[in-house]
């Protein structure tokens, strides 16, 4: 597919202009700071930083060498510049690698957690007491870089299911650790992987064992709050054999004028019959309406569904960040694997997006979906990126495609890099790709039916995303559309 | 007595070309007016004018709607207040029901007056009634807007959400253009059920055949943006049989034969 670019842009009339860009100017409603002692360590980087924050958090040897090996790497490497974003260099020896909420000592239960922590989070709209018990969510919080409280751990243990923060489970279950971390993303994946798997300081951990079906939903909330700080969690999502578990990240940030960097690396490992659904509301501050402050993004998600007949299911919906550079990817291993990817993506004002996935099918008879729904506004940038890649033993293999960019107004633009590599000749791939852009007849429309023009943006936008909506859980769904419509209005909340 | 609808003087114009040249045109609760005229006359331009498409400047004259000045409002206001343009050629919404959208757009108008937004089973109630009179399935109605529908089936929706919406001016624009005769018919019953002693409708129309179901109280010759003529029923007859010209050359528009 060409490269539409704003001359692409619709031909608005003034007024329409004007109304879009009221509502696009968008307010940031989770950008306010927590008033909290924060222990750091000073910003740089360099071994015994590693090794200061490595004894912070008593880790056994495996994961400090692991840690020095990977540092030792991300000094070879540089930064990628393939992506189509633009931004300052990154120093990275001014930021903070450690930032935690000070706490006394180690926490027995909720009741112990900083009330100040508790009340950011109630803000949020995530209660971390009684009420998600109603909801059937366990929820691991993730504060700065420490995991604040996970809910239900007990509930699930009782099935088997580990689900707790990275630093417990690198107390209490250091073989699982030891087995699959960097067994998906390896250390010296790219450059940002590689600093991750240096000074990644929290995340979430879950494992879920043979044939066991999560009873609920797991989420993980992470929220950057001191200044200055990076935020690099892992996260390492095991399914066992013939198990099933549904997961969802949050994010959201305070608002701030310089740019926050986050680099986090997300592992799934599926065993046979296994499946891992995976999806991600994320809402980083994606700075002021002149482009600045604003979280970098820069995540390596991947999956491996290792064994026959797994599945792994990535959704993401991006709404914040300043810059987003994501590719959730599937290593589709075993015979009969499915991989899929289900995404929206919306830049306004001067955010930057490139994300997509890749598709890796070594398997026999493996299978790929990829929805792209990429939404440009103001002066937004919204590239689609996405490699399908199939391996000379991969017979039969299948993916289908669809990217699919929305515009509003004339300063934006949508961008696609579809590559494919095929190496197998019985392999079927499709892709297919549309650039639309709000219509001025479609408002008009539904303005004649009586509908005020906001409310049909909204509506236009989410039929646009709607195939990515259903494959979200349910009651996230409802809070995705909410959040696309805060993100284009910024008159909401 | 209270004004309905009137125009005055209007004089319309897109990209610096005038289309409208001074329509004038009186309609009273309880009219059915028919809009004929050649290809290009503005037929169309009138009734996107009177909805309120901003691609078109009013450079002149005005319209009264229900006492008030409807110039002055925008778009949406025009539909709360009771204005409905059947759409020449209908929009497609994809991933947006007609359903989802009818209710939309429902609600959005009763809120304007104040009045309590329907919920699903009032609301479900009113549109199965409603799909009856225009032989509307289920299956279409839960399709998303207009995408992928056949042309009758889009004209046929139009129709549809009239009923539902029931405003007190129909504006239909070429309503019956790429019908078949069985279309036709359903989309003309429809349009009869709708109308009654409180609302009115503008019909624009190429051909008599849609005003052989639809008998217009007057029927007016739009050519070169301008009313040229106007008569009864007996006018559209006149037109079928004898086409444009001669009223276009007793109005000097055309050079005697």
């Amino acid at each position: 597919m060409s490269e539409p670019s704003a001359a692409v842009a619709e031909r608005m009339a003034p007024e329409t202009r004007e109304t879009v860009k009221a509502f696009t100017d968008g307010g940031y409603k989770y950008g306010f700071v927590t008033d909290i002692e924060t222990e750091t360590i000073p910003p740089g980087l360099n071994e015994d930083v590693i090794r200061l924050l490595s004894a912070k958090k008593n880790e056994p040897q495996f994961l400090l060498d692991f840690r020095l090996k990977a540092y030792a790497k991300w000094l070879t490497m540089t930064e990628p510049t393939w992506p189509k974003v633009g931004y300052p260099k990154i120093d990275f020896n001014e930021i903070i690698y450690y930032a935690a909420p000070k706490q006394k000592k180690e926490l027995a239960s909720l009741d112990e957690v900083d009330p100040e922590l508790l009340a950011t989070y109630e803000k949020l709209g995530i209660s971390l007491g009684e009420q998600k018990r109603l909801s059937n969510v366990a929820v691991d919080a993730v504060f700065d870089s420490v995991s604040v409280a996970t809910t239900f751990k007990d509930k699930l243990l009782e099935m088997g299911v580990i689900f707790c923060s990275f630093s417990e489970a690198v107390k209490d279950y250091p073989e699982l650790i030891e087995q699959y971390l960097g067994s998906v993303v390896p250390i010296g994946d790219n450059f940002y992987a590689a600093l991750n798997s240096a000074v990644f300081s929290e995340g979430s951990f879950c494992y879920v064992p043979k044939g066991v079906h999560c009873p609920m939903e797991l989420s993980t909330y992470f929220r950057i709050n001191a200044a200055g700080t990076g935020q690099f969690e892992r996260t390492l999502l095991i399914a066992d054999e013939g198990a099933h578990v549904s997961y969802l990240e949050g994010c959201t940030a305070p608002q701030r004028d310089e740019n926050q960097l986050h680099a986090a690396v997300v592992e799934l490992f599926a065993h046979k019959d296994a499946t891992i659904k995976y999806s991600t509301v994320q809402n980083w501050y994606p700075g002021d309406k002149d482009g600045k402050g604003g979280i970098f993004n820069f995540v390596t998600k991947r999956g491996r569904a290792d064994g026959d007949n797994s599945k792994i299911s990535w959704t993401q919906v991006e709404t914040g960040s300043a810059i987003t550079w994501k590719y959730p990817s599937c290593i589709l291993k075993g015979d009969n694997s499915v991989g899929e990817f289900y995404s929206v993506a919306l830049t306004n004002n001067y955010q930057q997006a490139d994300t997509g996935t890749k598709m890796v099918h070594l398997g026999k008879n493996t299978k790929s979906t990829i929805i792209s729904k990429g939404i440009s506004a103001g002066v937004g940038q919204n590239t689609y990126r996405g490699l399908v890649r199939i391996a000379k033993g991969a017979e039969n293999a299948r993916n289908y495609s669809q990217c699919d960019s929305l515009l509003l107004g004339d300063k934006c633009g949508a961008h696609t890099f579809p590559y494919i590599e095929v190496g197998n000749t019985t392999g079927q791939v499709e892709h297919e790709a549309s650039t639309s852009k709000i219509g001025e007849d479609q408002l008009f429309y539904c303005q004649q039916r009586g509908i005020p023009l906001e409310d049909a943006i909204g509506m236009i936008v989410n039929g646009f995303c709607k195939e990515v909506f259903r494959e979200l859980p349910m009651e996230f769904a409802v809070e995705a559309q909410k959040l696309l419509g805060v993100s284009l209005e910024g008159s909401v909340g | 007595m209270s004004t309905f609808l009137e125009i005055r003087d209007l004089h319309a114009s897109v990209d610096g070309t005038e289309i409208l040249k001074g329509i004038s045109l009186k309609v009273n609760r309880g009219e059915t007016h028919a809009i004929m005229g050649p290809n290009g006359s503005g037929k169309s331009t009138l009734a996107q004018v009177l909805a309120g498409h901003d691609a078109y400047e009013v450079t002149q004259g005005e319209v009264i709607f229900n006492d008030s000045d409807l110039l002055d409002l925008e778009p949406e206001k025009r539909a709360c207040e009771g204005l409905f343009l059947a759409f020449q050629y209908p929009v497609e919404i994809p991933g947006v029901s007609c359903t989802y959208f009818l209710k939309m757009a429902l609600n959005a108008q009763r809120k304007y007056r104040g009045e309590d937004e329907l919920d699903a089973m009032d609301f479900l109630a009113r549109v199965r009634e409603k799909m009856a009179q225009v032989q509307i399935d289920q299956s279409l109605i839960n399709r998303p807007v207009n995408a992928g529908f056949s042309g009758g089936e889009k004209k046929r929706n139009e129709i549809f959400q009239l009923l539902v919406l029931e405003p007190q001016l129909a504006i239909l624009d070429e309503t019956d253009s790429g019908l078949d005769i069985d279309a036709l018919r359903t989309v003309s019953s429809g349009v009869q059920q709708y109308r009654n002693e409180n609302n009115a409708a503008i019909v624009v129309t190429h051909y008599q055949r849609l005003l052989d179901h639809i008998t217009p109280d007057f029927v007016h010759v739009l050519s070169e943006g301008k009313i040229i003529r106007s008569g009864g029923p007996e006018l559209a007859l006149e037109l079928e049989k004898r086409g444009y010209d001669w009223v276009r050359q007793e109005a000097g528009q055309l050079a005697e034969a």
